[in-house]
C-alpha cells in the first residue's frame, strides 16, 4: 500500500492547484456577459430588485471579497441557485452525477474488453498482417468525432434495426444496462483506440524485456509468462493511461451524452451554457475539475502501491 | 518547412536517406497525398465544387446521391457535395488557426520557463496542474460560453487552453537539451540568454512539438467539428462539416448521406494528419 505520508504530501500539493482552480472558475464566470441580476430576475425586475439580488449575491462588493465570498461559499457546499432549473445547484448537480458516472464506469469496462484482446493479438503478431489490421481500424476509430460514431450507431442500430433505446435512461440496472449500451459503446470505441495503441507497444516493450526472456528461457510455459509478467506489467501502464485519459473520456462523455440525450451532467453543461445560467455553468466546471483530481489522485496512489519506482519523493 | 530541413542537419543519419526512409512508408505518403488534396480543396473550392454551396433549389430536396449531385441534396435542396467542398475552407482553417497561436505561446513560455526555472517555473506548474485538472472540452466550451458562440471565438477559446499543452512539452525538452555540451559551451562564450534560448535550444528542442502539431491538428478538426455539431462553433448556414452533419441529424432516417458524407471528410482529413505525423517523427527523430 502507498503510505499515509505519500497520500497526505499528495493531497497537500492538490491545494494550490485547487486554489488556482476556482480563480479560474471565478475568473471565467465575472467575464460572462450580460449583468448576472438580470439574468437571475428577468429583464422585467424593478432596478430595487436588481439591486436587492446584487446585494444578497455580493455582485456589488470589490472583486476580492467576491472572490472570498466564492470560495467560502463553496467549501460549505453552496454553489448558488441554478437559473434554469430553480433549484439549488449542488442538488441539480447530485442529481445528474451518477448517470454520467454510471456512462464513464460502463464505457472503461468495454474499452477494456475491447481494447485488452485486440491488443494482445496485435503484439503477439507484430508486423504481420493481424497486427496491421487491428492497428488500422483503430487509427481510422481515432479519427472520428465521438458524436459521429454515436449518430451512426444511433441510425443504425437504434433508428433501423430497434436493437437498443433510441434515447431516455431506463429504471431498474439491466435496463439501465441495455439503455446505456450504445452511449457507453461510443464513448468506448475511442477510449479503446488509446489504449489499444499504448497496451501494445507496453506489450511489446516487457515481451522483449530480459527478465521475459529469462522466463521464457527457462521454459515457464506462454501461458504463465503472459499472465503472470507480461499482463500484470501492461496493466499498470494501462491503468495509469486510463486514469490520465479521464479528462479526454470526460470530453467524449459530454458529448456523448447530447447526441443519445442522456440526462448526465455533460448534458447539463449544454444545457446551462445555451441558457446562460452562471451559477450552473460555475458549479458544474468545478465538479468536472474535481472528478478529474480525484481520478487523478486514484491513479497515483493505484501506481505507486503496485509500482514502487514511481512513489513521489 | 525550412525549419525541418535544418532540424534533420544536426542528425546522425544523412537527410537524403531519411526521406527517402520516410518516403517509402506507405502511412506518410497517403498522409501526405491526403493533406496535399485536402489543401487544395480548402484554398480553390471553387474550381472543384459543382455548384454554389449556398444555392436554395426548393424542386430538388433531400434528394438521394445521383450522377447530378453525387453526395445528394439537402433540406433546401442545396447541393451536399459542394458543401462538404467549402467546408474545407472552414475546417482546414480550424487545423491551423486553432492551433498555431497555442503553439507559438507555448514555445515561447516553455523555452523561458524550462531555461529559467525558478519561481515563474513554479508558477507554471501550478498553471499546468490546474488547467488539465478541466477535461480540455469543457474548458473551451465554458470559455466559448463566456465569449459567445462563433468561430473566432473558438479559436481564441482552444488558443487560452491549448497554449500550456505545447508549452509543457516545450519545457521539458529545453531542460533536456540544456543537459548537452553545446547549451553550456553557450554560456561558457558568453552568449546572451535570447541567443542561447532561441538560436541554440529551440532549433533543437522543437522537433517533438512539430510533431504534436501535427496530431493536434487532428484533434483541432475533430473539436472544431464537435463544437460545431454543438452549435457552439461555426453557425449555420456556413459549410462546415460539424454543421452539417448536425444539419442532417433531423433527417438521418430519410437522408442518411446528409450526416455520412461530411463525417467521411472528418475521418479522412484527421487520418491524414496523424499519418503525416507519424512520419514525420520517423523523419525528425534524433537516432535512425
Amino acid at each position: 500500500m502507498a503510505s499515509i505520508q505519500y497520500i497526505l504530501k499528495r493531497l497537500l500539493l492538490m491545494i494550490p492547484t485547487f486554489f488556482l482552480v476556482m480563480i479560474i472558475i471565478f475568473l471565467l464566470v465575472r467575464f460572462l456577459p450580460g449583468d448576472p441580476a438580470i439574468a437571475i430576475a428577468g429583464d422585467r425586475a424593478s432596478d430595487a430588485d436588481l439591486e436587492a439580488i446584487r446585494e444578497r449575491l455580493g455582485l456589488n462588493q470589490p472583486m476580492l471579497v467576491q472572490f472570498w465570498l466564492f470560495v467560502t461559499n463553496t467549501l460549505q457546499g453552496d454553489l448558488g441557485r441554478s437559473i434554469l432549473l430553480r433549484a439549488p445547484v449542488i442538488d441539480v448537480i447530485f442529481d445528474r452525477l451518477p448517470t454520467t458516472i454510471f456512462l464513464t464506469l460502463y464505457a472503461v469496462t468495454l474499452s477494456l474488453l475491447i481494447a485488452g484482446p485486440l491488443a494482445f493479438v496485435a503484439a503477439l503478431n507484430r508486423n504481420k498482417w493481424p497486427d496491421a489490421v487491428i492497428r488500422t481500424v483503430f487509427q481510422v476509430g481515432l479519427s472520428m468525432p465521438v458524436f459521429y460514431i454515436g449518430l451512426i450507431l444511433l441510425t443504425f442500430l437504434a433508428a433501423q434495426l430497434r436493437w437498443f433505446p433510441v434515447g431516455g435512461y431506463g429504471d431498474t440496472f439491466v435496463e439501465r444496462l441495455h439503455h446505456m449500451f450504445l452511449p457507453s459503446v461510443t464513448v468506448a470505441l475511442y477510449t479503446s483506440a488509446i489504449i489499444m495503441r499504448n497496451l501494445r507497444s507496453a506489450i511489446i516493450e516487457v515481451l522483449d524485456a530480459e527478465y521475459v526472456q529469462f522466463a521464457r528461457a527457462k521454459g515457464l510455459p506462454d501461458r504463465l509468462v503472459l499472465g503472470r509478467h507480461v499482463l500484470r506489467n501492461a496493466l499498470i501502464s494501462t491503468v495509469t493511461l486510463l486514469g490520465l485519459s479521464i479528462g479526454n473520456l470526460m470530453s467524449g462523455t459530454l458529448v456523448t451524452e447530447t447526441v443519445f440525450a442522456v440526462p448526465g451532467v455533460g448534458r447539463l453543461m449544454l444545457e446551462a451554457i445555451f441558457a446562460r445560467d452562471y451559477p450552473l455553468i460555475q458549479g458544474l466546471t468545478l465538479t468536472f475539475a474535481v472528478l478529474v483530481s480525484v481520478v487523478f489522485l486514484l491513479t497515483d496512489l493505484f501506481q505507486s502501491t503496485l509500482d514502487p519506482r514511481m512513489r513521489l519523493t | 518547412m525550412t525549419d525541418i530541413t535544418a532540424l534533420s542537419a544536426e542528425a546522425t543519419i544523412p537527410q537524403k536517406t531519411r526521406l527517402q526512409l520516410a518516403l517509402r512508408k506507405p502511412g506518410f505518403l497517403i498522409g501526405a497525398f491526403i493533406i496535399g488534396v485536402s489543401a487544395m480543396l480548402a484554398l480553390m473550392p471553387g474550381v472543384f465544387a459543382p455548384y454554389d454551396p449556398n444555392l436554395i433549389d426548393y424542386v430538388a430536396v433531400k434528394q438521394p446521391p445521383s450522377w447530378a449531385h453525387p453526395f445528394g441534396t439537402d433540406m433546401l435542396g442545396r447541393d451536399s457535395l459542394s458543401r462538404v467542398i467549402f467546408a474545407y475552407k472552414v475546417n482546414m482553417q480550424m487545423a491551423i488557426l486553432a492551433t498555431v497561436f497555442a503553439m507559438t505561446i507555448g514555445v515561447i513560455v516553455g523555452a523561458l520557463v524550462g531555461y529559467y526555472r525558478g519561481f515563474a517555473d513554479m508558477i507554471f506548474g501550478r498553471v499546468v496542474d490546474a488547467v488539465i485538472t478541466f477535461p480540455f472540452l469543457v474548458l473551451v466550451i465554458a470559455v466559448v460560453a463566456v465569449l459567445g458562440p462563433g468561430l473566432i471565438n473558438m479559436y481564441i477559446a482552444i488558443t487560452l487552453v491549448g497554449w500550456v499543452y505545447y508549452a509543457r512539452l516545450m519545457r521539458a525538452e529545453v531542460i533536456a537539451q540544456m543537459g548537452n555540451d553545446y547549451a553550456s559551451a553557450g554560456v561558457v562564450m558568453g552568449y546572451s540568454d535570447r541567443r542561447i534560448i532561441f538560436r541554440h535550444l529551440l532549433p533543437n528542442a522543437i522537433t517533438p512539438v512539430i510533431v504534436y502539431w501535427m496530431t493536434d491538428m487532428a484533434l483541432a478538426i475533430l473539436l472544431g467539428s464537435s463544437l460545431g455539431y454543438l452549435g457552439l462553433g461555426a453557425q449555420p448556414p456556413q459549410a462546415e462539416w460539424g454543421v452539417l452533419i448536425a444539419e442532417g441529424r433531423n433527417f438521418i432516417t430519410t437522408a442518411w448521406w446528409l450526416s455520412l458524407m461530411p463525417g467521411i471528410a472528418i475521418v479522412l482529413t484527421g487520418l491524414g494528419f496523424s499519418l503525416l505525423g507519424d512520419g514525420l517523427a520517423d523523419l525528425l527523430r534524433p537516432r535512425g
